[in-house]
């Protein structure tokens, strides 16, 4: 087969393996996932289709520039591929912990679900998560209207969309790589692997790699032009502060991987010899391009989630932030020493003990400022009045479980440890202990609050904490045995095990895996039952924890303009301050047009064009990929001569829609936080601060 | 639930967290030995030593943490209306002071801990008097000089001194410095073996070196720990620290066993495990294979197939699915 299908063959869709190989359990597996994407896309269309909700996801979503439709469009993105990712965890645990004699699933499928479970986790999981939070919260906060780059803001959605999309037709049409998340070469160059697999995962990687990056210039640019007046630096919350040195960390930490991802590309579909055994090409380059990435790359992950805590602990501890300056400088202290740590990841590589020791102490120095914020966020509780609702009780998981991933972190840290325990299970259990605690509970406490602002309603609060407690539980149960595993030297990625002793850990951990399973669940329950009782969980005065930040002081959900006059800020926390003083909500004399950028469809464009591009390249169907390259220039050509224009939003609407809330304001009575979690509160806040200052 | 029914609750599950916390940490020093926590030779146990003392001050760090949150929570519940509440409370200098500064004292402590670790037992350092000296042991004997070659899904053992090489085993006589070189001719493999030291990486047309010694006798075994497809979780071979005298006569034994020359190599170097190496070969039983050398620089010769300035075909390189034997053939030594 050639034109118009390159090397793809009919053998290739996996779906039809289920009719054409011989039945088992791992054919059952791997094909019957890629019914499951065939019929849930399906699914998904007739159900729009019948719903006649076609031109509503279009104008209202897809092609809209509003960074908070943006922003949720990220979290869905997030949660669909955290399905799957959650799924291929319960596989992966099922298949070890049966390992003892070959295991339910086969060599292959095994290598391809870390790979995929791996690469899907960071890079379409917990990146969409923090971009999302970030989209939602930045302008809200800095009391912004949008971006300063709107539609770059949606091309960013569409090329991480792009990497998604790549990794679920994976699914569906060939097979994916087999080298892990981190694809080192020669195993992933083409001497060694000819099929697509690793030519997804380049694509997938490369072009939302750009994406990252592209949010990563737009958030910093935001940040740093667009606060509202008197929003000093150090007037920004935490979350802000945060969020731009996560966007620094993408803007300097994307380009090493993109450049890494090409230079295989090269190598693979050029025959290049960046990373091939002959001809000098040398595989210790890419492991310092990937780490150069890679380790900023986790704290581009938590440094968001640990700004989602700060402000969680000051809110639901009724108190101010404990030693904001501490918080600020060690945010920026880590965001500049994560570049100069990444040989961390392979002390095994034969370098000299002296450049080891280098690397080894500022790992263990990097670890200082996150110790620094552990101890700020319990002096924010210390003498609070905390409520242990569900995001605190993820606050409390996070505390308990996170410092024994920074214990194993600098047990890491170490060469002369770090060469028995590099690339065994000791590893994964490190890296699931910093990135289930450190960011998926944060990611998930941040849902639990801002969740009504963006909805008008409140998650149900008891299923919020039973699924809380089953995260932690799981997660504990699932990894922390890991550690022993590893201690006991079961290598990283390895399919199967000679000695029965593990055995009681697998039993174990494949527990911990179901009450995982059954967490996921749990989230998903929550969101049904508050759906159904959205009437009594509603919130649509705006403020319904109490808030500190600018954020609270809109309706929920905030209008596309966010506010209706940009507001003067005249110290940290001003909203909080106001309501201590009795006056939040004051009437602005007047009111004026509103610009907003107008609706386009340059992300969805970008986003097809670019996955038609990354399957062709993998498939080789070069005619599709010179249209999808005339396609993305063409646009870009074109649009260049057109006049970008906006829609204005007349003052008397502002007006009318600003005073329709303050009065409800008005007419409510304020709940304390006695009545936080039952249907008194609409989002009113009787304050608890008054109490004592 | 009573107060009564939840505190039992709660003391109950304490109760079965902490058994499985003892199970679990027993586990690994209880069970078969396996792992570096039941060392056979001082690199190890300078390993094993390390990871105690780091977890000792590292809890230093984070006990306060473990113990005070939910202290915390509970005292500054908000129902407790008897516990101060201070909501403006935002800064205290003596308490900044400390805590940057336990943190810093702490990694300061480990800064140099592991800084004298890693010279001290740096992969790289030959084993000589010295390094005996500080390793508190004594040299039985002369070191062993070995060649490890990393195949697809085995590790070639070349003894060039003594003439003899194995596969699915590793024997090394207590007492004597063993230096290895490692290479790889397939992609990238990572050497370890758990209970006397390691890791290091073994790369194609690269030499990385390992230094190793036991000082007791015993069995662990050599794994890859880096994924290389599908036969890798196989790549294990059993390593023996034994007396000088076995060693000798382990030595011997392999002497007697097939030639390992190019034809042969060609033959093992295809992927598949030991046993298949074994058929691919025509030799019957299941034991490690043991070969002897005639020529001694297979090692060389592996390095220098890629640095042929013509490239290497893809038929030419083991682990490439295209890999043939004819044209697999290693290099000419003087090349
Ligand atoms: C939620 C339940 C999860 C389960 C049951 C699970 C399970 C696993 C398992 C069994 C492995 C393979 C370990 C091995 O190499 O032997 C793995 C690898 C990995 N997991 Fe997870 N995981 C979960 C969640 C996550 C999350 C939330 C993240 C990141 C945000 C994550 C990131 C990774 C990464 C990066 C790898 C390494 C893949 C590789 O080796 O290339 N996992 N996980
Ligand atoms: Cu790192
Ligand atoms: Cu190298």
């Amino acid at each position: 087969m050639n034109f118009p299908f390159g090397r793809l063959e009919w053998s290739d869709l996996k779906p039809v393996h289920l009719f054409t190989h011989e039945f088992s359990i791992d054919n059952l597996v791997g094909s019957g996932a890629a019914w499951m994407v065939v019929i849930g896309a399906l699914a998904v269309a007739v159900l729009l289709t019948v719903m006649g909700r076609w031109g509503w996801l279009w104008r209202e979503w897809l092609t809209s520039v509003d960074h908070k439709k943006i922003g949720i469009m990220y979290m869905v993105l997030g949660f669909v591929m955290f399905a799957r990712g959650v799924a291929e965890g319960m596989a992966m645990r099922a298949h070890q912990t049966t390992a003892l004699n070959g295991g339910v699933l086969s060599e292959e499928h095994w290598a391809e679900l870390f790979s995929t479970h791996g690469t899907i986790m960071i890079f379409f999981v917990a990146m969409p998560f923090i971009t999302g939070f970030m989209n939602y919260l930045i302008p809200l906060q800095i009391g912004a209207r949008d971006m300063a780059f709107p539609v770059l803001n949606q091309i960013s959605l569409g090329l991480t969309a792009t990497g998604a999309a790549l990794c679920m037709i994976s699914l569906v049409v060939g097979k994916f790589q087999i080298g892990g998340w981190t694809a080192y070469p020669p195993f992933t160059g083409s001497t060694f692997d000819p099929g697509p697999g690793p030519d997804y995962w380049i694509w997938a990687i490369a072009l939302s790699g750009f994406g990252s990056m592209f949010s990563g210039l737009n958030f910093s640019v935001t940040i740093y032009k667009m606060r509202a007046p008197g929003m000093t630096y150090m007037r920004m919350p935490v979350f802000v502060w945060t969020a731009l040195c996560t966007s620094i960390l993408l803007v300097f930490a994307l380009p090493p991987l993109t450049v890494a991802a090409f230079m295989q590309a090269l190598d693979r579909t050029l025959g290049f010899h960046f990373f091939t055994n002959d001809l000098g090409g040398n595989m210790m380059n890419y492991a310092n391009l990937f780490w150069m990435f890679g380790h900023p790359e986790v704290y581009i992950l938590v440094l968001p989630a640990y700004g989602i805590f700060s402000e969680l602990t000051s809110t639901f501890a009724a108190k101010r932030l404990y030693g904001y300056t501490s918080l600020v400088l060690a945010t920026m202290s880590i965001s500049v020493i994560s570049f100069c740590v990444w040989l961390h990841h392979f002390f095994t590589m034969g370098n000299s003990a002296t450049i080891n020791v280098a690397f080894g102490i500022a790992t263990g120095i990097i670890a200082i400022p996150t110790g620094v914020k552990v101890y700020v966020w319990m002096a924010t509780l210390w003498r609070g009045r905390i409520r242990m609702t569900t995001p605190m009780i993820y606050m409390t998981g996070f505390f308990m479980l996170f410092v024994i991933g920074g214990l194993s972190g600098m047990i890491l840290a170490n060469p002369a440890i770090n060469w028995q325990v590099h690339n065994t299970q000791f590893i994964v259990a490190h890296f699931h202990n910093v990135l289930l605690p450190g960011l998926l509970f944060g990611v998930f406490a941040g849902i639990h609050i801002w969740f009504p602002k963006a909805f008008g309603f409140r998650l149900h609060e008891t299923a919020g904490q039973v699924t809380a407690i089953l995260w932690i539980v799981g997660f504990s149960l699932t990894f922390l045995p890991l550690y022993f595993v590893g201690l006991m030297g079961y290598p990283r990625r390895s399919s199967g095990f000679e000695d029965p002793a593990l055995l009681p850990y697998m039993y174990l951990t494949l527990f911990g895996a179901l009450l995982i399973g059954c967490a996921l669940l749990g989230l998903i329950a929550t969101l049904w039952i508050s759906i159904r009782q959205r009437d009594k969980l509603a919130v649509p005065l705006g403020d319904p924890w109490d808030g500190r930040t600018l954020e609270w002081a809109t309706p929920a959900p905030p209008p596309p303009w966010n506010f209706a006059v940009i507001p003067h800020i005249a110290e940290r926390d001003a909203f909080a301050r106001e309501k201590v003083d009795g006056k939040p909500f004051v009437q602005p004399p007047d009111y004026k047009d509103i610009h907003l950028p107008r609706n386009t469809s340059a992300g969805m464009i970008m986003f097809i064009a670019t996955t038609a591009f990354g399957f062709g390249v993998t498939w080789w169907m070069w005619w599709l990929v010179i249209l999808s390259v005339l396609v993305v220039v063409g646009w870009f050509f074109v649009t260049s001569f057109i006049e970008h224009d906006e829609v204005t939003i007349p003052a008397a609407e502002v007006r009318r829609h600003h005073n329709a809330w303050i009065e409800a304001i008005s007419l409510a009575t304020p709940v304390t936080r006695d009545h936080e979690t039952d249907s008194r509160n609409r989002g009113l806040a009787d304050t608890d601060m008054v109490v004592a200052s | 639930m009573t107060p009564d029914t939840r505190s039992r609750l709660a003391r109950r599950s304490a109760a079965a967290g902490l058994c499985l916390m003892t199970i679990l940490v027993a586990g690994p020093l209880a069970a078969d030995p396996s792992g570096f926590l039941h060392p056979l030779g001082p690199i190890a146990e300078i390993q094993r030593t390390e990871l105690v003392w780091a977890t000792v001050a590292v809890m230093v760090a984070i006990l306060p943490v473990l113990l005070g949150t939910p202290f915390i929570m509970w005292r500054y519940r908000r129902t407790n209306t008897k516990a101060t509440y201070r909501p403006q409370w935002h800064f205290d200098t003596w308490l900044e002071v400390g805590m940057w500064g336990l943190p810093i004292v702490i990694v300061a402590f480990l800064g140099i801990w592991l800084a004298q670790a890693t010279f001290r037992i740096d992969p790289y350092r030959t084993i000589d008097a010295k390094m005996a000296e500080e390793l508190n042991i004594e040299l039985a004997g002369p070191q062993v000089d070995m060649d490890v070659v990393g195949l697809d899904w085995k590790w070639l053992f070349l003894y060039p001194d003594q003439g003899v090489a194995s596969m699915g085993e590793m024997v090394m006589p207590v007492g004597h410095p063993v230096a290895m070189r490692l290479t790889t001719d397939t992609v990238m493999q990572a050497f370890l073996v758990p209970r006397i030291g390691g890791q290091i990486y073994a790369m194609p047309r690269m030499a990385t070196r390992l230094n190793l010694i036991a000082d007791r006798e015993g069995r662990t075994e050599a794994i890859n720990t880096q994924y290389t497809g599908l036969g890798m979780s196989g790549q294990r071979a059993e390593v023996r620290a034994v007396s000088p005298g076995a060693y000798r006569s382990w030595i011997s034994r392999a002497q007697e066993g097939p030639v390992l020359d190019d034809e042969t190599y060609a033959i093992i170097a295809q992927s598949g495990s030991v046993a298949d190496a074994r058929e691919a070969l025509g030799l019957d039983g299941t034991t490690p294979i043991l070969f002897r050398l005639e020529a001694t620089d297979i090692f060389d010769r592996v390095i220098d197939r890629y640095q042929n300035p013509e490239g290497v075909a893809r038929d030419a390189q083991p682990g490439s699915p295209t890999y043939n034997l004819s044209s697999g053939v290693l290099p000419e030594a003087d090349q």
